[in-house]
């Protein structure tokens, strides 16, 4: 009885207050395991990221020791400042420039897939258009107005927003972006740049918790010894409760 | 050898007493026994509370108490300390699951009437416990600082702005600042790594010393001490060692295994145990779109919103958590079990978890009129359940107690 | 309580083996927060080898580098001050560098260097922590007509030669200590790192 009335509540509850207004989100389906994936992101970042946003809390010996690269490689593919590979991934970039060119300080994106999400960095990173009247031209339907530059636009080209106009709950009519159609050409077709833009949210990803591979493989390890813990215990309650009738 | 091991034992013996000790709370103290899952609970809080503990020290000695050094020290923890991301996951997984724990094991007494004489002072005990856990884990979990860390507490500490007459100053004497600081951060550090762990150990102990006053209730609600051999140990009681430790240690291997489920494979729990929001260090000039309190507080958070009045909000939930504390005065059923109780109990013990729970959901969404409606149903039957509860229970009908347990 | 017959045997079995198992566990778990006191990447990477260019290194210049928190003396000798040293072996409390715990193998040797010309050795004197001053000049007023160049500690009067190698009869029990260092090439010292095996 009691299991009825909350399944019915809750059911009543999050039908009517559940809906919230949400765009919609590509899947990244990235594969966490795949290290020339990781690679390839890894080495995208540092080219295209790297310059603006810090990385402040990795360590470049740490993407080393993951990813397979040794002292020499990692020198060469992510060190353009003066930095030892035992250091943190700081940039050169200080917040007052920053502040001047682009009137906030790029967020350093350590944890950014943390708190983020992975569907939301690969979606946004699509998602630039055309758009005059913003400082650098564009604008991005998955962050309104946002400060950022499209990086990568010699990549993906240029987009245009396809406009609709609806009449929403107050009855007033506005013009809402329905999707993006290709304006310019980039150096990548759009299969190649959604899949370089996976290789970067997978590298996002990994950067964000560089330890996770190692936590799912052992943990079950910890279940395994945890069931077999189990088994001989309560093998030696079942004989000690013999006593209790 | 043996020789030397008699030896020493009567040494400790003349000048401690350990045998004393052993024998009245292990091996002579009896516990019921027919004690059933619902009794995991109080062991079960205290191997949680053993967790964090241990994986609190270890954090202290690598984590950061200042506004400028808490959020990277937390991710150096995670990525340059050895280990340090399982400490860190089995710490913030341990708070969620010790509140799991404590509402499953205060559930019980509802189930039970463990809180019924001659056991009123252990459940008081318990309830301040309750409330120095959730003082314990509010203050731990702005220790991270990040967005949602800063803006919860900014939020809850407003709140005791809205007292009359002396909100403002104590809310300033609270944070230290005008605002939540850097001075907040480290003075929550001290209580939550010093101060209120001692204060809790001290009701830990406290709580146990009343329990084996009184001996442990059961779920038929009888009391066992009422019926006693020759010997007079009770008939329906068993020593709790070897009984109780090995059964005991049997749901502590249950327990660590869905612990370590979520540790390794789900330590965030889709934003539940860590959320996404506070992977953003804390900014005080910009404000998160949602701020939620962690689960485990939201019942209370939605019963503080449901009220329109700012004041009466703070007063309303406060009295919430203050009403458990004279629930063994609220009962007036002669029959402690719900096993023996009428239907009316049973029935709004039902209506009170389905509330309950749906309480705890309404904290987490937007205050939108809709929720609203829900919320301030939700805390009228929360108090009815209990400010009612004099007279529900004195006009049902219970059954007639079994002379044994079952 | 049962009338049946208690098999102890079987309750001493099953409780040897709970607690193996259990301790077993038990070590598995003690074992990351154990580890967790290791210094972390951050501390490795304050540890790390220190690279020193020494191509604009004087004859008879001392350069003071920091590794893993300690000052790192690096002195460039000539042959005059090598010979210098041979003169003074009877006044040495070791001057073979026998204690091996103060300097790799590969200074054990006369002039307890890689390279005679240049010297690498820790700025921290052996008796109780100080940092010894240099005394290059021969015959000071205070250091008697004896002194043939070397190190002094201010704090209780131990004395080095140009070697590190400690005076007999001085507070000081060893020999300035010698860290692993290797040269990359002939002007560039690399100190935190022995030399590849040839």
């Amino acid at each position: 009885m009691k299991h009825y009335l909350l399944i019915i509540s809750l059911l009543l509850v999050s039908g009517t207050v559940g809906a919230a207004e949400r765009y919609h989100l590509d899947k990244a389906n990235i594969d966490p395991v795949d290290t020339e994936s990781l690679r390839r992101g890894a080495v995208f970042f540092a080219n295209y990221c790297f310059n603006c946003h810090a990385a402040a809390l990795m360590r470049y010996n740490r993407i080393g020791r993951d990813l397979g690269y040794d002292e020499a490689q990692l020198e060469s593919l992510f060190i353009f400042t003066g930095a030892k590979v035992g250091d943190l991934m700081e940039i050169a970039m200080q917040p007052e420039e920053a502040m001047r060119w682009f009137g906030v300080v790029p967020p350093d994106l350590s944890v950014v897939s943390r708190s983020r999400g992975v569907d939301w960095i690969y979606t946004y990173l699509r998602s630039f258009y055309k758009d005059d009247s913003r400082p650098w031209g564009v604008n991005n339907t998955v962050f309104k107005d946002v400060a950022m530059p499209h990086v990568l636009w010699e990549l993906q080209g240029l987009q245009a927003p396809q406009f609709d106009v609806i009449t929403d709950k107050e009855g007033i009519q506005r013009q809402v972006i329905t999707g993006l159609a290709p304006l310019e050409p980039g150096k990548l077709s759009t299969d190649q740049y959604d899949a370089a833009v996976r290789d970067l949210v997978n590298y996002l990803h990994y950067m964000g918790e560089p330890a996770k591979q190692s936590r799912l493989q052992l943990g079950k390890w910890v279940l395994l010894y945890l069931l077999l813990f189990f088994v001989v215990v309560w093998l030696l309650k079942k004989e000690y409760w013999k006593d209790v009738h | 050898m043996r020789e030397w091991l008699h030896l020493g034992k009567e040494w400790i013996e003349s000048r401690f007493p350990l045998k004393e000790f052993w024998e009245d709370h292990l091996v002579k103290y009896y516990a019921p026994k027919n004690l059933n899952f619902w009794y995991f609970f109080g062991s079960l809080a205290m191997l949680v509370f053993g967790i964090q503990v241990i994986t609190g020290i270890f954090l202290t000695m690598n984590y950061k108490p200042t506004a400028e050094t808490a959020f990277a020290s937390v991710e150096y923890i995670m990525r340059d300390v050895n280990w340090g991301w399982l400490i860190r996951y089995m710490h913030s997984t341990g708070a969620s699951f010790f509140f799991v724990v404590i509402y499953l094991h205060m559930f019980r007494a509802f189930l039970y009437g463990s809180y019924k004489k001659p056991r009123e002072l252990l459940w008081l005990f318990g309830v301040m416990l309750f409330l120095l856990l959730m003082a314990e884990a509010f203050m731990g979990y702005l220790l991270p600082w990040g967005q949602m860390s800063y803006w919860g507490a900014q939020v809850i500490i407003s709140l005791f702005g809205a007292i009359p007459v002396i909100g403002n100053e104590l809310a300033l004497w609270i944070r230290g600042d005008f605002v939540v600081a850097d001075a907040t951060l480290n003075r929550f550090f001290a209580f939550h790594v010093i101060a209120f762990p001692l204060l809790l150990i001290a009701l830990v102990a406290f709580h146990l010393i009343a329990l084996h006053r009184v001996g442990s209730n059961n779920p038929d609600g009888i009391e066992i001490k009422e019926k006693k051999n020759a010997q007079g140990i009770p008939l329906d009681g068993i020593p709790f060692h070897p009984y109780f430790t090995l059964k005991d240690m049997l749901g502590a291997i249950v327990f660590l295994m869905i612990f370590s489920a979520v540790v390794f494979y789900y330590p965030e729990m889709g934003g539940w145990f860590l959320e996404k929001d506070n992977f953003v260090p804390a900014d005080p000039l910009k404000t998160p779109e949602h701020i939620t309190p962690l689960w485990y507080f939201t019942p209370y958070y939605a019963i503080l919103r449901a009220v329109p009045d700012k004041f009466l909000g703070v007063v309303l939930m406060g009295a919430a958590i203050a009403v458990l504390f004279v629930v063994p005065w609220l009962d007036r059923s002669p029959v402690k079990s719900i096993r023996y109780r009428g239907p009316i109990y049973k029935a709004a013990l039902a209506i009170f978890v389905v509330s309950f729970i749906a309480l705890g959901y309404l904290g987490t969404v937007a205050a939108t009129p809709i929720a609203t409606t829900f919320s301030r149903i939700g805390t009228i039957i929360y108090f009815a359940f209990f400010l009612l509860m004099p007279v529900y229970t004195k006009y049902d009908k219970p059954k007639p107690l079994p002379d044994r347990v079952r | 309580m049962s009338e049946d017959i208690v098999d102890h045997r079987k309750r001493r079995i099953l409780t040897a083996a709970a607690t193996v198992v259990g301790g077993i566990g038990v070590a598995y778990v003690a074992t990351p927060f154990i580890f967790s006191m290791e210094p972390s990447a951050k501390a490795q990477a304050a540890g790390a080898p220190i690279d020193v260019d020494v191509s604009k290194l004087q004859v008879g210049q001392l350069l003071t580098v920091e590794w893993r928190g300690k000052p790192v003396w690096i002195l460039r000798r000539n042959q005059e001050m090598l010979d210098r040293m041979q003169t003074i072996a009877g006044q040495l409390r070791d001057p073979g560098s026998d204690e091996l715990s103060q300097q790799p193998h590969y200074a054990k040797n006369e002039y307890r260097s890689i390279k005679p010309d240049i010297m690498v050795m820790e700025g921290i004197c052996t008796h109780l922590g100080c940092a010894p001053t240099y005394r290059p000049e021969l015959a000071p007023a205070d250091l008697g007509s004896e002194w043939k160049g070397g190190f002094f500690c201010p704090c209780h009067g131990s004395r080095y030669d140009l070697s590190g190698r400690v005076y007999a009869g001085v507070p000081a029990p060893s020999n300035l200590k010698v860290p692993p260092y290797r040269f990359v090439t002939d002007t560039r010292i690399l100190i935190g790192v022995d030399p590849e095996r040839a």
